[in-house]
């Protein structure tokens, strides 16, 4: 049997075997190491953006930026009103999002197993997922602003809830469907009706990933820019009223990095740096309450 | 008398009440997926309808127009839909062999306690703000390709006949390639997850088999993963293009905003997303302008939503939720 092998192919030489070998081996060796090289690539690029971050808006960071709102170039102006108004849109946005997504997210893995409609909403979320955030900017514009008499605070929180919608609507179907359906038949064994599995039973044993699912709907619209340009449009004075223009931490960076004043574009790093290392660090959050819910 | 209508009377309130409850469920629930796909809608009409007006006044030669003069209220979408698709392909070309090596690293080749550490800076990677990396290529990397790669690759490649052309003129350091090269890095850590996530899908046992005729970690990558995972790898791919062609923020900072289709890679241009964040605030309501940059909306929409349409559809099978 051995004999037949050896004597038909390249291996009847063992010369032509030995380099046939030495080429697989080699070949193996340069796709490994690009491999390596890629990876290590960008791990580099992460590096060197945060490096930069920190090289650039450490030194700007002092009481000031917390104390003080935007003020005109030159005149020690901060960040507050930013800070301020990211935080309320933000806050918005989730907290109009998030019961939508909630309920879509339900819908997809609880009722509408297969049917058309449940194929249909899941592809559109899907594709509004990935969206480019700049065209839900303009169709707000389009929706609120234009018709409603100006920029406001609130249209921005609206822009910023569309966003969050599929984010929640994938967590959450994902985190559903992962759930035993033991649990459920023994809830509805006991009697409950299926909203109460649901509510009672579903939702509190995917609690982890469908919070990990918020936090990250969060850390995206912490950062956004685009929509909230046409939006919430910014404001260099102190506002927190939801129908006036409203300043926000990624709009303001935008403002003040492409200006030619040394402070602000200064400020633009401090701001930089908030923004990044604060999604970040939601982002950190949210693995680690995904990791302890396993 | 009493007790037994009570006893015949509960059963039915409850079950009553309990259906009730589903009923209503059940209706919010869908109403709230309705209301998902009403929102695409919404959409979809909202851009059209703002952009009407100058789908209207120019016609099809909108598309291939590449006028945009805001004094003779001339406009056109040629030269940001250029900008656009050569900005995600290039980015594409560079960011596709990039991301695949770190998924086969992250899937075979690092050290199981290493996985998880790395893909998730991979993953963390993803997350960083677009605005971010506009500063960051602004000021880290157009400088970088201003004093030292572009001056290099226009002595080198630029001197060859034939290719030569497409790497030539002043370095600017902004411009098409830079803007492609900043949107390939913000692509990379979605391919590499999509990619990584699909290579896990083959059934080790493949694998094992091929490892047991003896090939080598590339050979059975190249022979078993790649042909098993063909459909969804493309699918990944097309994510990221869906990605690259809507990046609005780090392009706007780097790409040199001009409105001119350049015969060279090193050459300033636009993208519609950069042209609508930057010429949308000097827009008055109502303008043939505005309703052109809702055209050009409406435009990158459609793209967007086949190239994505495309994607999920290669990769539903794959990646079941």
């Amino acid at each position: 049997m051995s004999a037949t092998l050896t004597a038909t192919g390249p291996a009847k030489n063992i010369k032509v075997a030995e380099a046939l070998g030495r080429n697989r081996k080699r070949s193996d060796v340069i796709v490994k190491s690009l491999c390596y090289a890629a990876t290590g690539l960008g791990l580099i690029l992460l590096a060197s953006i945060l490096a930069t971050l920190l090289i650039r808006g450490f030194s700007g960071i002092g009481l000031s930026v917390f104390t003080e709102i935007t003020k005109p170039p030159g005149s020690n102006g901060g960040l507050l009103n930013a800070i301020v108004g990211s935080l309320i849109q933000t806050v918005i946005g989730v907290a109009v999002g998030t019961p939508i997504g909630l309920l879509v997210g339900t819908y997809l893995a609880e009722y509408a197993q297969g049917s058309l409609l449940g194929n249909a909403v899941r592809f559109v979320s899907d594709v509004l997922l990935s969206a480019p955030s700049i065209l839900i900017g303009l169709f707000i514009y389009q929706l609120i602003v234009a018709p409603f008499g100006g920029f406001s605070g609130f249209a921005g929180c609206i822009a910023l809830a569309v966003i969050v919608i599929p984010i929640v609507v994938r967590t959450t179907e994902d985190m559903l469907s992962l759930i035993p359906t033991a649990m459920r038949e023994a809830a509805v064994a006991l009697g409950a009706p299926k909203w109460k599995m649901i509510v009672l039973i579903c939702y509190r044993a995917a609690k982890d990933g469908i919070v990990t699912g918020i936090l990250l709907a969060l850390a995206r619209v912490a950062g956004e820019t685009a929509p909230l340009l046409f939006t919430s449009l910014g404001n260099l004075n102190w506002s927190l009223s939801l129908a006036k223009p409203m300043s926000s931490l990624p709009v303001t960076i935008y403002q003040y990095a492409g200006s030619a004043f040394d402070d602000w574009v200064q400020l633009a790093w401090v701001g930089a740096l908030l923004i990044t290392f604060g999604v970040l660090a939601i982002n950190i959050l949210a693995r680690v309450v995904l990791r302890g819910g396993k | 008398m009493q007790q037994v209508a009570l006893a015949s009377a509960s059963p039915k309130a409850i079950s009553r009440g309990s259906n009730f409850g589903d009923l209503i469920f059940a209706g919010l629930t869908r109403s709230a997926g309705i209301l998902v796909l009403i929102l695409l809608g919404a959409i979809i009409v909202e851009l059209f309808i703002g952009g009407l007006p100058a789908f209207q006044k120019f016609g099809f030669p909108f598309l291939t127009s590449t006028e945009w003069d805001p004094v003779q209220e001339e406009f056109g979408a040629a030269v940001s839909i250029f900008g656009t698709v050569t900005t995600a392909v290039l980015a594409l070309l560079l960011s596709v062999p990039i991301a695949f090596g770190i998924a086969f690293y992250l899937t075979e080749l690092a050290p199981q306690w290493l996985r998880r550490p790395v893909g998730t800076a991979i993953e963390l990677l993803a997350a960083v703000p677009s605005i971010i990396y506009g500063m960051w290529g602004f000021f880290v990397i157009v400088p970088l390709m201003a004093q030292y790669v572009q001056p290099a690759i226009i002595d080198s490649i630029g001197e060859l006949p034939v290719i030569g052309g497409l790497f030539q003129g002043p370095a600017f350091g902004t411009g098409i390639f830079t803007a492609a090269l900043i949107l390939a890095v913000m692509i990379i850590p979605f391919i590499a997850a999509t990619m990584r996530d699909v290579f896990l899908t083959v059934p080790p046992v493949f694998k094992e088999s091929a490892y047991g005729l003896g090939c080598t970690t590339w050979e059975v990558m190249r022979a078993i993963v790649i042909p098993y995972t063909r459909v969804s790898v493309v699918g990944g791919i097309m994510l990221g293009l869906g990605r690259a062609l809507g990046e609005t923020m780090a392009v706007t900072f780097v790409i040199g905003n001009t409105n001119r289709i350049a015969t060279t890679l090193f050459g300033p241009g636009n993208t519609i997303a950069s042209i609508v964040a930057l010429e949308f605030p000097e827009s008055q309501a109502g303008s043939l302008k505005l309703a052109s940059l809702l055209a050009l909306g409406f435009i990158l929409f459609v793209i967007s939503f086949i190239v994505l349409a495309i994607s999920r559809i290669l990769l539903r099978p794959r990646l079941k939720g």
